[in-house]
């Protein structure tokens, strides 16, 4: 059942990313409700296979690199849902629609993928809320990147006077600045305060690697805000920074992936 | 019931016709009504805009019906409203060019949508006068979904169609809102004026003018209610300007590549948007490589008014298969016989 709700989901990003070409393609003025819709249904179905998931593995479903990556998968469309409705960047779903999809493919491919999962006792609420909220914070950073990538496009598109139908789509460079701005400090506080869970949960010899990275992901935020916020460096740097530093995070990943609760 | 349309317009009549038959906002109910009183109609609205006037009724035999809205308007303008620069038409024909005017496709400006508002004004004052019932109330409420529909499910509204709105569609989309935006004009050229006033009329605020005869630039400024310069001092407010529009006579370039680079060191977060209005250019082409800076000459925007006229051109053909549906659809409706008072 939970493998179906999967599959389900993947095949709704799929489909709001092939919706959103064929409309761009056929130069239809506005994005079509509906795919806002079948995102809203992804996100039930990728909800309902973590519950199903978590009940398996009697704790919060980030066990091995494929529940990372789902979960990685539902915080990037829950901040969708958050970001996306502030900033009115209808767009922003098209862009993450096919990230989130090529991450659920990814996860499935993985040999954990079908590995049944495993019941252990729950290592308690501090290490759950640490593992949990900082993959919440990756899915912030995931955003930041996604919202750095339309920057870029958009950034070219003015540049090199290429008005095409894309760059009509596309909000004001302006705005995806300040949603990738806000996006990334949303994930930084969520990340310290993901730190901090860690901590609180002890046994830090057994994590000490797991720590390090995390740390060196929280650094790396840490330094690129600061820039931001400092008016040292233009927004076209600041967005490749961000795509830069979400690549990193996503190495991390697979070191995290070993991290036992 | 048949619905029939007499009118002119700017592809028929030029303006010293259209003037004479034109009539004021405030008289629209008032001739709609009376038009509808006329013995064979009984209902009818009429539409008055600079580009077209229009009087739609409908009637049991549309032939008579056109030629009783022909005398009407006879009577009323001392002219009768024949060929070519009317025209008259009935039946479908009649559906089909309210769906088309509604959709901008018959406006000057392909795509242009002041129309709609132009003609739901013209149909609320002959409503509000009782000059409308069923026939036409649900003709007009069926246009006014057809224009809806072909603005959102085909790009005919889409781009800006002049140099000016190019270039405030292009700030638009750099900065977002234009209402933290500082202007500044090099030069008193008249598309400079235009293209300031269209970024004005978005929001955008402090607008200063700067040219080499400074009273032509206190006139400027004073036109646009903003602030005169010299213009060996232009460089000094550099740091609060987002906007910076070219139209000097200069025969050489006026801003250099060399002197923008340093400043805009100063300000690396707060991007530039130049636009290049004058012949011979006052930007150096390579002012666009700057980081953070985005230059348009006025190539760049004549050539993104005509794209997007172009590509309106391409949509027109969707356009009409769109109208065409719902023309045939209200006919269908239209030729089903209803008894008095039904809906």
């Amino acid at each position: 059942m939970e493998r179906l709700f999967l599959i389900a989901a993947t095949v709704c990003f799929l489909a709001t990313f092939a919706y959103t070409m064929f409309a761009l393609g056929a130069r239809v003025a506005r994005p079509s409700r509906w795919n806002f819709v079948v995102m809203l249904v992804g996100f039930a179905l990728l909800t309902g296979f973590l519950q199903l998931r978590g009940k398996a593995v009697g704790r919060c479903p980030v066990t091995n690199l494929f529940e990372v990556l789902v979960f990685l998968s539902w915080a990037v469309v829950l901040l969708y849902f958050v970001v996306g409705g502030t900033y009115r960047l209808s767009l922003l779903g098209a862009f993450t629609a096919p990230f989130v999809f090529l991450l659920l493919v990814v996860a499935q491919l993985l040999p954990a993928a079908s590995h049944a999962p495993v019941y252990k006792k729950s290592a308690g609420m501090w290490p759950e809320l640490h593992a949990a909220l900082s993959l919440i914070a990756f899915g912030a950073f995931a955003l930041s990147c996604v919202a750095g990538v339309m920057f870029l496009v958009q950034e070219r598109h003015l540049k090199r006077h290429n008005l095409d139908s894309v760059f009509h789509a596309l909000p004001p460079i302006h705005d995806l600045d300040a949603a990738m701005q806000r996006v990334m400090s949303a994930g930084f506080t969520l990340l310290t305060v993901g730190l901090l869970a860690g901590f609180l949960a002890g046994n830090m010899k057994a994590h000490l690697a797991a720590i390090w990275t995390a740390g060196v992901v929280w650094l790396i935020y840490a330094v690129l805000l600061i820039l931001r916020r400092t008016h040292r460096f233009p927004a076209r740097r600041i967005a490749w920074m961000s795509v830069g530093a979400f690549t990193i995070v996503l190495g991390t990943l697979w070191g995290l992936s070993f991290m036992h609760l | 019931m048949d619905i029939l349309c007499i009118g002119l317009s700017h592809k028929t009549a030029p303006v010293e016709l259209r003037e004479r038959f034109a009539i004021g906002d405030a008289h629209l109910g008032e001739v709609s009504s009376l038009l509808a009183q006329t013995p064979g109609l009984g209902e009818a609205v009429v539409i008055s805009t600079c580009n077209r006037v229009e009087y739609y009724a409908a009637a049991e035999d549309g032939a008579a019906g056109l030629k009783t809205v022909s005398a009407f308007i006879t009577s009323k303008c001392g002219i009768v409203p024949g060929a070519p620069s009317f025209i008259g038409l009935n039946s479908g024909e009649g559906i089909r060019h309210l769906f088309r005017v509604v959709s901008g496709l018959e406006s000057m400006v392909l795509g242009e949508t002041e129309i709609l508002g132009q003609v739901k004004k013209a149909y609320q004052a002959a409503q509000t006068a009782g000059a409308t019932s069923r026939t036409l109330n649900k003709l007009f409420q069926r246009a006014f979904n057809v224009a809806k529909e072909v603005r959102t499910k085909t790009s005919i509204t889409r781009g800006p169609v002049s140099v000016g709105s190019a270039a405030v569609d292009l700030a638009a989309k750099i900065f977002g809102r234009l209402g933290a935006c500082n202007v500044m004009v090099l030069g008193a050229g008249e598309t400079a004026e235009m293209t300031a006033k269209a970024l004005q009329s978005r929001g955008a605020k402090a607008i200063f003018v700067s040219n080499r005869t400074y009273e032509r630039a206190a006139a400027l400024a004073e036109m646009l209610g903003g602030q005169a310069i010299h213009f060996d001092e232009w460089e000094r407010h550099f740091d609060n300007i987002d906007i910076l529009i070219g139209s000097t006579g200069a025969p050489h370039a006026v801003v250099k590549a060399g002197r923008i680079a340093p400043l805009m060191t100063r300000r690396p977060d707060k991007p530039l948007f130049c636009i290049d209005l004058a012949v011979p250019r006052d930007f150096e082409p390579a002012v666009n490589e700057i980081e953070g800076v985005y230059l348009y000459d006025i190539d760049a925007l004549q050539g993104i008014a005509e794209q997007s006229m172009e590509i309106r051109r391409q949509e027109l053909t969707r356009c009409e298969e769109m109208i065409e549906l719902h023309v045939a659809e209200f006919a269908q409706w239209l030729a089903v016989p209803r008894p008095e008072g039904t809906k």
